[in-house]
């Protein structure tokens, strides 16, 4: 992977997040909390509506209309791809009904054992409607070689 | 009605547990289902037969699976506006069939951005087997 993809950024993305998307990754995920699953159980727990779970951001990038997949779009064979790490730092937590912008950056490049793996970082921030930021999410992955 | 879990925040200590969290068997209706719900649709996660020709025995699990079982961990012991980072590294590889338990256990109490916080370390671990994920949270103590 060549370190010039450093700094590459990708056109910001629009996602609105739906109550219906928000019940199937609770669904899919085992989730039990009531405040995750029901609306009125969220009000009575004092959110406005559904509050959205932290890892759904990072769904929400991948969910987000796109004209390709980044990581196709480098030259990385997704069978030889691994998430290394995921971090994630919430400014608030955002609600069912928001339309976030995505915009992601690749932060780092770089190889360990002599290039047998590479790794590469990428930050994505989420922002409102008024322009706050709501997270700021920053994934390694590694592309293992041989 | 929902009652958030009570923390008493006075009462926590250096090594103070969380509730586990337990998931799973991740079955690959499971895998399937999370593909859809969370937009990973790599192959590698639902197609047995992509999975072999790519060298491997059969599917195995997203790794953000199981860090939505970490973030239930957290938000299950406090309510989710108190999280302010958090991360996990993906240790090993999580097998298809695998029941997958999360712990928590607080390892620091400190003061930052003018507010009392604590750092939680967490992890996921097959039951019986590997751990699968390792990390921690920074959280805020109301």
């Amino acid at each position: 992977m060549d370190r010039s993809l450093i700094g590459r950024t990708w056109p910001d993305k629009q996602y609105r997040i739906t109550a219906d998307a928000l019940r199937f990754f609770a669904k899919a995920t085992g989730e039990t909390n009531p405040v995750y699953l029901n609306e009125a159980a969220a009000r009575a727990a004092g959110h406005p509506t559904l509050p959205v779970p932290p890892t759904f951001l990072f769904s929400a990038e991948l969910l987000a209309e796109s004209d390709g997949f980044w990581i196709e779009e480098i030259d990385v064979p997704l069978e030889k791809v691994l998430h290394a790490e995921q971090s994630f730092e919430l400014d608030r937590v955002v609600y069912a009904g928001e339309t976030l912008t995505i915009g992601s950056r690749i932060s780092d490049v770089y190889d360990k054992k002599r290039g047998l793996l590479e790794f590469v970082t990428r930050d994505v921030t989420y922002h409102d409607e008024s322009g706050c930021r709501c997270a700021l999410l920053q994934s390694v992955l590694v592309v293992r070689h041989g | 009605m929902v009652e958030l879990t009570a923390v008493h925040t006075d009462a926590l200590s250096v090594g103070t547990k969380l509730s586990d969290v337990v998931r799973g068997p991740i079955s690959r209706t499971t895998l399937a289902l999370f593909a859809g719900a969370s937009g990973d649709h790599n192959p590698i996660h639902i197609d047995t037969d992509f999975a072999r020709a790519a060298g491997l025995p059969d599917v195995f699990a997203h790794g953000m699976l199981s860090m939505a079982y970490l973030a239930q961990l957290l938000t299950g012991w406090l309510p989710q506006a108190q999280l302010r980072r958090w991360q996990a590294r993906f240790v090993s590889i999580t097998p298809v069939m695998a029941t997958i338990r999360c712990q928590g256990e607080v390892a620091e109490l400190f003061e930052e951005a003018g507010e009392r916080r604590a750092r939680i370390r967490i992890s996921a671990g097959v039951e019986g087997g590997a751990q699968t994920l390792v990390g921690e949270a920074i959280v805020a103590l109301a």
